[in-house]
């Protein structure tokens, strides 16, 4: 693999630009060079994202309460789909580890499998991405409270399902007292029950308490919502207020259950509008708001890192297909966009500590 | 293929034959099963200890730990820089892990100044 070259060269041609100390190719070096300054920028994001969380102390989101969701499923599976993610980013750098290895034996169809399989992983690991920014701009059903003692909290448990807003005065489109909204007949402006649910308790037009809300809808309808009842609602609380303090995910005992009286405090919650749901750029349910910009900043750099990396295999397969490398000899261009693929992994798997687990 | 003399093609001097490739698939394979178990027992422990319990500082430290073992195996084998000339490995290691060692103890040093913010 490596020091042959000095060997092969004559000492009078070794330093004048036709041979390399190093015995390795310009444009490897180069792209080592270039990962090396890509990782002064991803080490300092970790870094300031580790001090800033630092200074935030319990406030700040725990990895394994903020990322429990799968999709297609209810209920909690702490780290499951990050760590699948983090699986996938794996196995696609040992398809593409594989498919270098190939191109040393100058095996073009080894290299064209291999290659693909990791086109594929990549793909599928930005999907999983995409999946998991929805799922975090979107939030979840319950959102997160400031509750009457002026303490905030994020809450878990199974939400009892929405099953139809009963008309008790008809606005402007629902009309007919007592008839039943549901997601077949709702309008497009209200979106489903779910969102109109949401929408109406961010705005303060909701009210009412647990088993009896009344909701405002964007037509000016009141109706009574028929909601089935939550299941094991829990109040875990991030900044305290007067009568509560910041919950720790060590101690059960230091969260409200519904023994405590989780439940109407949660309510009395929403019929304030004291509640946020999913995130965005200005708050996020999930912690304070600088947590959502590290979220979407070193996520999307490393997913943005991800997409360029598919299209640069995407050039390099069509150059294998066509046979480009095989002419030229050898296959140093699955080499390099290889460096960069296990770059990529190598991020994730800080991300993953330091984000997520830690 | 033409052979040049004037420019020196490194990347002829990677070929290997397939007895070569049979030691090379092997070890890949290797890493892989180890890379895997690791990040099966980070995602154990992160889902079985919880924060702020007695155990945490000793899991996150060990986070830490697996986490590097785990950089190395993918720099080293995966990215081949164990393999290639020994100058080469450290121009690119040093000055990156100078770097950071600073810049994390920096960090750290601030974010205890820092806290607590709430």
């Amino acid at each position: 693999m490596s020091g042959h070259a000095s060997k092969e060269m004559r000492a009078n041609v070794g330093w004048d630009g036709k041979g390399s100390p190093f015995s390795i190719g310009y444009g490897k070096i180069m792209m080592w060079f270039f990962l090396v300054s890509d990782a002064l920028t991803f080490g300092g994001f970790l870094v300031a994202f580790g001090l800033t969380r630092y200074s935030y102390g319990g406030a700040w989101p725990i990895g394994e309460e903020t990322f429990d969701a799968l999709p297609f499923l209810s209920g909690s599976f702490p780290l499951a789909y990050v760590a699948l993610m983090t699986f996938i980013l794996i196995i696609s750098s040992v398809t593409i580890v594989l498919g270098v290895e190939a191109g040393h034996r100058m095996d073009r169809k080894g290299v064209t499998k291999w290659l693909f399989a990791t086109i594929v992983g990549g793909l599928i690991f930005v999907g999983s991405q995409a999946w998991e920014w929805s799922h975090f701009i979107h939030g979840t059903k319950f959102g997160r409270v400031e509750i009457s003692d002026g303490s905030t909290a994020t809450v878990k448990g199974k939400f009892g399902e929405i099953q139809s807003f009963e008309i008790v005065r008809p606005g402007s489109h629902y009309e007919g007292v007592g008839e039943k909204i549901t997601n077949a007949n709702i309008t497009a402006e209200d979106g489903d029950l779910m969102h109109a649910f949401q929408h109406a308790a961010a705005k303060r037009k909701l009210s009412g308490t647990a088993g009896a809300m009344m909701i405002t809808l964007h037509d000016g309808t009141v109706a009574k919502v028929n909601k089935a009842a939550d299941q094991d609602l829990q109040l875990l609380i991030k900044v305290p207020g007067r009568d509560h303090a910041v919950s720790s995910a060590a101690d059960e005992s230091t969260r409200i259950h519904e023994a405590d009286g989780s439940v109407s405090l949660y309510y009395e919650a929403l019929s304030k509008g004291n509640v946020v749901y999913g995130a965005n750029l200005h708050e996020n349910e999930y912690g304070p708001q600088t947590y959502g910009h590290f979220f979407f900043f070193v996520t999307g750099f490393h997913g943005f890192h991800v997409s360029i990396g598919i299209i640069l295999m995407i050039i390099v397969f069509i150059n294998v297909l066509k046979g480009t490398y095989e002419k030229r000899g050898h296959y140093e261009m699955v080499e390099k966009v290889g460096l960069y693929w296990h770059f990529v992994d190598l991020v994730w798997v800080f991300v993953f500590t330091f984000f997520y687990l830690i | 293929m033409e052979e040049r003399d004037d420019i020196i093609e490194y990347s002829l001097y990677n070929h290997h034959d397939e007895a070569e490739g049979k030691k090379q698939r092997k070890k890949i394979w290797k890493v892989t099963l180890i890379l895997s178990i690791v990040t099966a027992v980070e995602v154990l422990f992160g889902a079985m200890v919880k924060q702020g319990s007695d155990m945490w500082l000793t899991v996150k430290v060990l986070f830490i730990l697996l986490t590097v073992v785990k950089a190395a195996y993918i720099v080293l084998v995966f990215m081949h820089l164990g393999d290639e000339k020994k100058i080469f490995k450290w121009i690119v290691l040093l000055p990156y892990l100078i770097f950071m060692v600073y810049l994390i103890f920096i960090g750290l040093t601030e974010g205890a100044a820092l806290y607590p913010r709430m």
